[in-house]
């Protein structure tokens, strides 16, 4: 049961955001820059390192939801989520999402575990700056939402066919804010 | 010397968010909200979780950055800041502070770590729901802010005398993009 009183049968972040929809909004502006806004990593690839951090950080909602929106975007190649989720180094994903999936990784115990050569092994895949910005701040962005997501222990559904459908909602809509709670 | 080349030399935060305007927009939107309502918390209520929160997670920038808006906000008054940032158990601020707190640091540690317990505790000492959700989602935000400033290996000034000027200028005109396109405050 959440902790706080938001509205009932409403999952993960979703309920929050109609709890306290001031906050929600830059939240929800910020997940769509990062993970739909210009970049030359695509979507599929934003949304996987989204929900590789959420697996880390046992998040089952953000993990879930993340892994159906990256496999609904990789389409014919979806193999590639699972099989990073199960385990990222010896999975088929490219030499340069490994190198940025690892220091997503790194992000996610803490910021200083960093190190140069995390960045220079990206930087040797052909990694830019900009990328990896972008894998730190989704990373560090996830370390948000799943500490927001679990710690007023929002209502998580089980059914993978919700996901399903999420993933596609996510697809085809992108992060738009839901109306607030009445 | 930071991780990629952000074709600038500002401090901290700032240097990530003019490397990166279009993201900055909202997340100084969101710290706007934050930090600066003054509904149920005070702003300096919601700077001292900020600053618990980044000292635990051991970012210099962040601590001190957010130590030193406390600190503009209470009249200098470093010790009782130095206190809440280190151990907040034991520092001179009300049961209701200390039991939010203690629910910033489980969040810190990891969302599930926060148990109906620690809610509770806070609910008795006069908590609202609102404070709660503010105090979980400050805490989420400079679990944020902390990875991303130290994740990057932003530039973090040791000199501790050259954060109160940036955060007086943060206490009178707020979080926004101004932080970084403005010209930077120096001491008198």
């Amino acid at each position: 049961m959440p902790h706080i009183k938001v509205p009932e049968g409403v999952p993960g972040i979703r309920s929050l955001v109609m709890f306290r929809p001031e906050t929600g909004k830059p939240l929800y502006e910020l997940a769509q820059i990062l993970l739909r806004g210009k970049s030359s990593l695509s979507e599929a690839e934003r949304e996987l390192i989204a929900a590789y951090v959420s697996a880390r950080n046992n998040c089952m909602f953000c993990m879930s939801s993340h892994a159906a929106a990256s496999r609904c975007l990789y389409g014919d190649e979806m193999d590639v989520v699972d099989d990073v989720l199960n385990d990222m180094q010896h999975s088929k994903a490219s030499d340069k999402m490994k190198a940025l999936l690892n220091i997503a990784g790194k992000v996610q115990i803490l910021g200083k575990e960093v190190k140069p050569e995390d960045v220079a092994a990206a930087r040797a895949t052909g990694a830019t700056d900009k990328e990896i910005h972008d894998a730190v701040l989704i990373a560090a962005t996830f370390s948000m939402f799943n500490r927001y997501v679990d710690g007023l222990a929002s209502f998580t559904p089980t059914d993978p066919a919700v996901y399903e459908e999420m993933g596609k909602r996510m697809t085809e809509k992108g992060y738009v804010l839901p109306p607030p709670a009445k | 010397m930071p991780h990629i080349n952000l074709g600038n030399d500002l401090p901290g935060m700032r240097g990530l968010m003019a490397f990166s305007p279009a993201t900055a927009e909202p997340m100084n939107l969101l710290a706007e909200i934050l930090l600066r309502s003054n509904d149920g918390l005070t702003p300096t209520e919601r700077e001292l979780i900020g600053t618990h929160v980044s000292y635990l997670n051991d970012c210099f920038f962040c601590q001190h950055a957010h130590a030193a808006i406390a600190c503009h906000y209470l009249n200098s008054d470093k010790e009782l800041v130095d206190d809440v940032r280190e151990n907040p158990a034991a520092a001179n601020i009300s049961n209701k502070l200390k039991a939010l707190l203690n629910i910033a640091a489980l969040v810190q540690n990891g969302g599930k770590y926060v148990t109906p317990e620690a809610v509770a505790k806070a609910k008795q000492e006069g908590a609202t729901d609102k404070d709660i959700h503010d105090t979980v989602l400050i805490a989420a935000m400079f679990c944020m802010a902390n990875r991303y400033v130290d994740g990057l290996g932003a530039i973090t000034p040791t000199d501790l005398s050259t954060y109160p000027p940036r955060a007086k200028q943060v206490a009178e005109n707020g979080y926004g993009n101004h932080i970084f396109s403005a010209k930077q405050p120096t001491a008198q």
